[in-house]
């Protein structure tokens, strides 16, 4: 065993192959997963009511850029395409994305595969404001409405989501010493009341509120505009581009909270970072789409299992894995009952839940 | 490299170490030695700047220790910690690497990932490199460990290393290797703290003994001055002789248990 000990000179041999290279490379994945979403993009662009060819697709865009002068297409499809689809592919990309890298940094704040945005509570406390929003709307928000617009409900949901947060988190500092295991306690206990609250709201709700409710909390893109997409677009923007940066320190992590630091990594920051990114990129998309679970657990898990689990991949794929779920679940959802529509989070779940036992069960299979 | 001056630590008005003061020089291997709770993992703790001695003070490489930067520290010493339990499906390679996080910033370096092969190899694991952590065995996992914090330590001059307790479920080979490892750090004019539970390892490998008792220092000096059979009676409670069998470089410290004792076991 000791004949195994070399020289230290060796390190700056050439000699030292490509066998060296880490097995799991981000580019690789980025690279597969990335083109199984703009195949996922263009099918959903192309899917619904009113049914587009990809040839007449091209030649929609191609005309719009100018790269073609006369098209035969029909106007009305290129309206559809332009006003009514696009929007809703580009919203649930951009949902999808900021429910999956949330999950996937989660999960590594907590060390833990089952924890998503729920436990801090963010969800719960979006849903909490825009059921006041639904229930009060008439009497107390009539200056909101004018402010806001149509979309005062998603501006007081995110409002809500940053604020339960903060509570969470400021309440984690007040009651322990601040670590991991606190906060999670926390969302917890946060959670329950905030629930107890909206379940109180349910209760004194009439039918017209109730059902607004319900289909609010079964989340939907039914009302994805432009405007939608550009209000989510840099919530979801900056925390997609910022997340990978704390990949590092999410992998130091996994050797426990101690090991970490004395590796270098600032815990508070790291905390605070994960819970502000994670924050927005999940808030706006409670916030104009309702509450949609499951992708923020599952598709990590998934990447995961497939890609390995250094947090750079992982971020990285839950992302794009995110968006990839999310606009094939939208297409079914406004596909499957039309000309009605199925609430996405219903679908997600549904389809989700087979196909995340059928990963264990295979993951089981192959450890044997 | 470090002085430790006064060092106090309380925690809810209970005193868990108190006024433990000793100089630690490049090259040397210091052990602490104590009973359970006599307060040698807040002394590795304090060292490692995961806690902040409540009075005294700690300078390391002419710096307090409570100015420097983690990441500053990071590049000057490593820590093994006492329990390392990971459940996430990492390659020992991806573990070992983590080792040289503090030194690059984006993707690693051909040299980095070329440390890691070496210090797989130091440690004698060259051939587990591509297996999954979790799957490995508690000794393997801890040697793992090991060569993590090597590698963080790799190209440091005059690093420390601060281990609590190391070869925790290492087979008798792989701590001998263990020990011969830091031994050689040592040459190399690291210093290394550590943890040890086995004072005849102690007494074989230490450059200079720290014992502790209910959190002050209670001996300090050469092995063959603290780890004697009065100072072990009084630390442990237990009775010993110190043996200097023939052909043997070391004495060996055997309990010194009473004929009524042994006449029982032998039953």
């Amino acid at each position: 065993m000791l004949a195994e000990i070399e020289r230290e000179r060796d390190i700056d041999k050439p000699a030292v192959e490509d066998r060296l290279l880490l097995p799991s490379s981000t580019g690789k994945m980025a690279w597969i997963l990335g083109f199984i979403l703009l195949a996922c993009v263009v099918f959903s662009a192309c899917t619904g009511a009113l049914s587009i060819s990809v040839k007449e697709l091209t030649e929609i865009v191609a005309f719009k850029l100018g790269l073609i002068s006369t098209t035969s297409v029909e106007e009305q499809k290129s309206i559809v395409f332009w006003v009514i689809r696009l929007p809703r592919v580009c919203l649930a990309v951009l949902i999808g994305a900021g429910l999956g890298i949330a999950g996937a940094s989660l999960q590594g704040l907590f060390r833990n595969p089952i924890a998503d945005s729920t436990l801090i509570g963010v969800t719960s406390g979006a849903s909490l404001f825009a059921i006041f929003v639904l229930m009060l709307n008439v009497k107390y928000f009539g200056m909101l409405t004018e402010l806001a617009g149509a979309y005062s409900i998603s501006f007081v949901a995110f409002l809500g989501a940053a604020f339960t947060t903060f509570l969470v988190y400021q309440l984690s500092k007040v009651a322990g010493e601040g670590g991991i295991t606190t906060l999670l306690l926390c969302g917890i206990a946060i959670n329950a009341f905030v629930g107890a609250v909206t379940g109180l709201m349910t209760y004194l709700a009439d039918d017209q509120q109730l059902r607004s409710i319900t289909f609010w909390n079964l989340g939907s893109l039914g009302g994805a505009t432009w405007t939608s997409v550009l209000a989510v677009a840099p919530f979801v923007g900056i925390s997609v581009l910022f997340m990978p940066y704390l990949s590092k320190a999410l992998n130091l992590l996994v050797l426990g909270e101690s090991q970490a630091a004395s590796l270098g990594v600032n815990m508070k920051a790291l905390k605070q970072k994960v819970i502000i990114l994670a924050t927005m990129g999940v808030g706006a998309s409670v916030a104009v789409a309702g509450t949609i679970g499951f992708v923020g657990l599952v598709v990590p898990h998934i990447i995961r299992t497939t890609f390995g689990p250094s947090h750079k991949t992982l971020l990285v794929g839950s992302a794009i894995g995110g968006a990839i779920v999310l606009t094939l679940a939208d297409t079914f959802s406004r596909t499957i009952v039309a000309p009605s529509e199925l609430p996405i989070g219903i679908l997600t779940a549904l389809l989700g839940t087979p196909f995340f036992i059928y990963i264990l069960w295979e993951q089981k299979r192959k450890r044997l | 490299m470090m002085e430790i001056t006064q060092v106090g630590f309380e925690v809810r008005g209970r005193r868990l170490l108190n006024g433990v003061s000793f100089e630690v020089k490049a090259g040397e291997f210091w052990a602490i030695v104590g009973a359970n709770g006599a307060g040698k993992s807040t002394l590795v703790k304090i060292l490692s700047s995961e806690l902040a001695p409540t009075s005294g003070s700690v300078v390391f490489d002419g710096k307090d220790l409570k100015k420097y930067k983690l990441r500053d520290l990071a590049r000057k010493r490593a820590v093994l910690a006492q329990q390392n339990t990971i459940t996430l499906s990492f390659t020992v390679q991806e573990i070992v690497l983590m080792g040289r996080y503090p030194f690059y910033d984006s993707a690693p370096t051909r040299r980095d990932l070329a440390i890691v092969d070496m210090c797989l190899k130091k440690v004698g694991i060259g051939h587990l490199k591509t297996r999954l952590y979790p799957t490995l065995s508690g000794g393997e996992q801890q040697r793992v460990q090991v060569s993590r914090a090597l590698a963080q330590i790799w190209e440091v001059d005059n690093g420390l290393l601060l281990l609590d307790e190391p070869t925790t479920g290492m087979d008798l080979l792989h701590q001998f290797e263990t020990f011969q490892l830091a031994k050689e750090m040592t040459s190399k004019d690291f210093a290394v703290i550590a943890v040890i539970h086995d004072l005849n390892q102690a007494l074989q490998y230490a450059d200079k003994v720290l014992m502790l008792r209910d959190g002050e220092s209670f001996a300090i000096g050469l092995p063959s001055a603290v780890l004697t059979d009065e100072h072990i009676k009084s630390v442990f409670g237990l009775p010993v002789r110190i043996l200097h069998p023939e052909h043997v470089q070391f004495p060996i410290i055997v309990p010194n248990v009473t004929p009524a004792l042994s006449g029982t076991s032998q039953l």
